[in-house]
């Protein structure tokens, strides 16, 4: 019997977002498709990749998840 | 005497790390990433700046560029452009260090979008909490000496005051305030925005800058690789031109021919009162 999964509601780069919960940082990157590449903020303290896996997304976080783009 | 011929005997050096080329570059407003690649090539660059921005959840999958400079084996020099506090900028520079994975930031606290000029009362804030973490801080500034041996005050192992407002191709507006902060400073000086072309880089170098930083000019020209050539040759010549001292500028002429022996008679000279 598997339990249904529970979605909380949190910020990502401004958008509203449901994730399942229990989700680790890692783990929500992997949902969100992206790549080992970015680097993540939440709650506007930087989450060190060494943390990803540890770090579990809480209801109501705001992530700011950002990569390198050309510029000046 | 230093004697050099090339730049390969007098290497940038930063807070006791060398840097290869005197020129450094950024990597936007290219068309795409294989004319930033050969541009970057040919600008001889080592260090080339990056912005953090963030990732578009929609279009996933697209980090050439940050592979290409991987590849290519460039210093990454995140920047936190678009940052207009101190908060910001701080924030910014510590996703910046996660994601390139280096120490290194091009602090950037912008006062106004138009101007694109630092707010300099929280440049200075910034750079003093980045220092403290351990950040290697390369403030991008303005042409004011207080301003800049303030920024040293704090820390920054090296300063870098505009030559003319970001991306306008202006050159260098006050050759004279750079002047007087290249004296004011014991760090390198890095002019940082407003070169348009390469005799700019050529008269930042010859009033005694220890680099420069850009990138619109090499970017908007025609040929960008063609121009990161010129630049990377303007930089030299600025950087040999300084190192081989200029003859004192004189108002009237002195000629380089032997003034007697000549078949010619003697021309009346102006009369000047």
């Amino acid at each position: 019997m598997v339990e249904p999964t529970q979605y909380i509601a949190i910020v990502v780069n401004g958008e509203p977002h449901e994730v399942p919960a229990g989700l680790s940082v890692r783990a929500l990157l992997d949902h969100l498709g992206l790549v080992g590449l970015a680097a993540v903020e939440r709650n506007r303290e930087l989450v060190r990749r060494a943390d990803h896996a540890s770090v579990i997304v809480e209801r109501g976080d705001v992530f700011e998840i950002v990569h390198l783009v050309g510029g000046g | 005497m230093k004697g050099i011929d090339s730049m390969n005997d007098d290497s940038l050096t930063i807070g006791g790390r060398a840097f290869g080329s005197r020129l450094f570059v950024g990597t936007g407003k290219y068309k795409d990433v294989e004319e930033t690649r050969l541009a970057l090539r040919a600008s001889g660059a080592t260090v080339v700046t990056v912005a953090v921005r963030r990732v578009d959840l929609t279009q996933t999958g697209k980090g050439s560029m940050f592979g290409m400079l991987r590849e290519e084996g460039f210093t990454l020099l995140p920047n936190t452009a678009g940052c207009y506090t101190a908060e910001d900028a701080i924030r910014c520079a510590r996703l910046g260090r996660e994601a390139a994975e280096t120490d290194l930031v091009k602090l950037e606290v912008i006062g106004d979008p138009k101007t694109l000029f630092p707010d300099t009362e929280a440049l200075v804030a910034a750079a003093r909490v980045l220092v403290k973490e351990g950040f290697f801080v390369l403030p991008y500034t303005n042409d004011d000496p207080i301003v800049a041996r303030k920024l040293v005050e704090v820390g920054c192992l090296a300063v870098m005051p505009l030559g003319a407002p970001i991306g306008s191709g202006l050159g260098i507006r006050n050759p004279h305030n750079l002047r007087i902060l290249m004296e004011t400073v014991n760090v390198p000086v890095i002019v940082d925005a407003g070169v348009g072309t390469a005799s700019d880089a050529a008269v930042a170098m010859e009033l005694g800058a220890d680099g420069v930083l850009m990138n619109t000019a090499i970017a908007l020209a025609k040929n960008p690789v063609q121009m990161a050539t010129a630049m990377r040759l303007g930089v030299e010549a600025g950087r040999l031109a300084f190192l081989a001292g200029r003859m004192a500028p004189r108002l009237y002429a002195n000629a380089s021919s032997p003034l007697t022996g000549t078949i010619a008679s003697a021309a009346a000279p102006l009369s000047i009162e």
